[in-house]
């Protein structure tokens, strides 16, 4: 009997160790009480610049131990909901916490705006990043894809490595005779966003296709994961695979990217040279800071280039939170670029710092 | 010790006597909480169908039958049909009932009809019984890192040297129907193997002896008399083995590639209902939650066909083969 008891004992115990493992877990473990800091921050949304306002919140947290900062890459379009929302209307993220500020690579349409409401909405341009197409082909390192081909690709048009748009910028490969399976992203996705802002331009016949969107319809070939990581993954373990995703995420696993051919016709690698004078090509910056450039025209320029930006409220109820934000945003503008240039992103334009700072600083 | 009841009894007043109102009481309590726990069991597949349909409701009035055959699931523009995910579950599904069957049967007749001794026969169950109590995670990881890479350059083999058959007519990536429908035939594979067991162990030791009784030799017996007569059994063992592939989630949503089309290939990425939920449900919006609400109501209703049907064959074999009514 006793040891009948204890089985049981032991049982119950680990189910509820089960139980609050679940609990506490919904992808972002929010350890606050470990902190023990004041005032605790919080944010999500795209998984594109994921990696450095991790890192940012590494270094600018360790510079202010009485505030903690949280961020959980969620999905652009998922961000723009929790920011309209205030919190996870799903009530996982954060435990159903409120939010302080959202992120996305796509920034917010104009209809997403009206229903901000009195709170008012500021988006600021952290950083730039580049989409990069990287490729599992055992044996070939140095890919390059014209713009035909990517549209070909990524509409399910070329089905094999062996097709002719692939083999003209490919002289001296011996591509396999494999067929082509794109990864694409299931979720509602701001690197989405870029790369078919991108074909859009590009092929107007992809503007009356599949369209541009957070979320379309991909050929039905394409393999749909979720998030830029597991994109990375799945391009990682599938051979013959070619998949779009933040640089970032790509030179992490070690995949190689393809070199690609942009608008003025020249074959560009993903440099952080490259990534800017795409960037830099942005024409006017209107009053709210959305610019996109879609197909950026310069001859050394990295076709698919984009900003993300982070979406902060216009006012605050309290003003030691705003501070706090605002704190952290500026540090972000200025001393987090040098950051975000060694992680393979695209450090902003000076003038695009100066306008992002005169935002930052009316916020209340 | 087996005469004291009589002594008892001599010693009270009466040998029978009705029952106390205490006996009465706690007879009623145990008809009660019997009766309870099986109504509950039903009350709770009517509120799960309940809420399933309640949720679903507005996407099956948008979209009525034609979410069954439709091909694209396209949130943007708000189209939704399942027939890939249809396909894939059912393909994958059967391809690891096939396999686990097989292998699940070959193994409860290894391990009951003297082949080894009783002793090795547990031990063995034992370990294939372990195979049930490793998490589905852990498969689709191994699935990942261990079972593509050893399968790929099979499916490359059979691929150039057999391309013009269907099943083999593209080549595998990585994760797609085959290495998903072997994952699915080990993880069903304890199931299969300890109902079948059990069903061999029912038959009574006489069915055997008469058999070799009248000269069959062991291959005989056990094919011919052994097999039929625990048949129901046997069955029972793989329609649950089906319905858990059916709803098997973590592991394909892993292997299976996510893709939504409809391929003979075995090496093509599929996709199957159970995944198309776990990957789509937390990134969906109100439209989408709807659609994916009337997914998991055609999965419920594959399920209980499937089920019906396995009940079906069952009864017939029962009757066919164990003479039963």
């Amino acid at each position: 009997m006793q040891s009948v008891r204890w089985v049981v004992r032991a049982a119950l115990a680990a189910c509820a160790t089960l139980v609050l493992a679940a609990c506490s877990g919904g992808g972002d473990a929010d350890s606050e009480a470990a902190t023990g800091a004041d005032l605790v921050i919080r944010g999500a949304g795209a998984t594109f610049p994921k990696p450095l306002y991790e890192k940012w919140i590494e270094v600018y947290g360790s510079e202010t131990p009485d505030v903690a900062f949280r961020y959980a890459g969620v999905g652009s379009g998922k961000g723009i909901a929790m920011f309209l929302a205030g919190k996870d209307p799903a009530g996982e993220v954060f435990g159903g916490a409120e939010i302080d500020f959202g992120a996305s690579d796509a920034a917010m349409s104009d209809a997403d705006l009206k229903k901000v409401g009195e709170r008012g909405a500021v988006m600021v341009p952290m950083t730039g990043g580049m989409v990069v197409l990287a490729y599992n082909l055992p044996g070939v390192e140095q890919l390059t894809l014209s713009r035909a081909a990517i549209e070909g690709i990524f509409s399910g048009d070329i089905k094999t490595w062996r097709d002719e748009r692939i083999a003209a910028t490919n002289p001296d490969l011996d591509l396999p005779n494999k067929s082509i399976t794109p990864v694409v992203r299931r979720d509602s996705s701001g690197t989405t966003f870029i790369i078919t802002s991108h074909l859009a331009e590009a092929f107007p016949a992809w503007r009356e296709g599949p369209g541009i969107g957070k979320q379309i319809d991909w050929p039905a070939s394409a393999m749909e994961v979720n998030y830029n990581e597991g994109v990375a993954q799945r391009v990682k373990v599938s051979e013959g695979s070619i998949g779009y995703m933040e640089y970032q995420f790509a030179k992490r696993l070690g995949l190689p990217m393809a070199t690609l051919q942009n608008k003025a016709g020249e074959y560009v690698e993903p440099t952080a040279a490259a990534g800017s004078a795409g960037l830099g090509s942005a024409p006017e910056v209107p009053d709210d800071l959305r610019v996109f450039v879609p197909d950026p025209p310069g001859a050394d320029a990295y076709p698919i280039v984009g900003y993300t930006w982070l979406l902060l409220y216009a006012r605050y109820p309290e003003v030691a939170r705003a501070d706090a934000i605002k704190g952290a945003v500026l540090w972000g503008l200025t001393e987090g670029q040098p950051i975000a240039e060694e992680m393979g992103y695209i450090p902003l334009p000076a003038e695009m710092v100066r306008l992002a700072r005169a935002k930052v600083e009316a916020i209340q | 010790m087996a005469t004291k009841p009589f002594q008892q009894a001599g010693s009270s007043s009466t040998i029978t006597r009705p029952p106390s109102g205490g006996e009465r009481a706690t007879d009623s309590m145990f008809r009660g909480i019997a009766y309870a726990c099986a109504g509950l069991i039903v009350l709770l597949v009517i509120a799960i169908l309940w809420q399933l349909s309640k949720e679903a409701l507005p996407a099956i009035a948008e979209y009525g039958l034609g979410f069954w055959y439709g091909t694209t699931w396209d949130v943007n523009k708000e189209i939704f049909g399942v027939l890939p995910e249809i396909w894939g579950t059912l393909y994958s599904s059967l391809l690891a009932l096939l396999l686990g069957g097989i292998f699940g049967i070959a193994i409860a007749i290894f391990l009951t009809q003297d082949f080894i001794h009783h002793k090795l026969a547990l031990v063995f169950r034992t370990i294939v019984e372990l195979l049930a109590a490793i998490p589905s995670v852990v498969y689709g990881l191994w699935g990942i890192y261990v079972l593509i890479p050893i399968i790929r350059p099979i499916a490359e083999w059979l691929h150039e040297t057999l391309a013009w058959f269907p099943l083999f007519s593209t080549d595998l990536s990585g994760p797609g129907l085959a290495p998903a429908a072997l994952v699915l035939a080990i993880m069903i594979l304890p199931t299969v193997a300890a109902i079948s067991v059990d069903a061999f162990r029912r038959i009574p030791y006489k069915v055997k002896e008469a058999a070799y009784g009248m000269g069959t030799t062991k291959w005989e017996a056990i094919l011919k008399v052994m097999l039929p007569t625990a048949s129901s059994g046997i069955l029972a063992a793989l329609v649950l083995g089906f319905g858990r592939a059916l709803g098997e989630t973590m592991a394909l949503a892993m292997l299976i590639g996510n893709a939504n089309q409809i391929s003979l290939s075995l090496f093509a990425p599929a996709n199957t209902l159970a995944s198309l939920l776990a990957s789509s449900f937390p990134e969906a919006g109100a439209v989408e939650v709807q659609a994916l609400m009337y997914a998991a109501l055609v999965l419920l209703l594959i399920t209980f066909i499937v089920n019906v049907l396995g009940l079906a064959v069952q009864q017939y074999t029962v009757r066919k083969f164990e003479g039963k009514k």
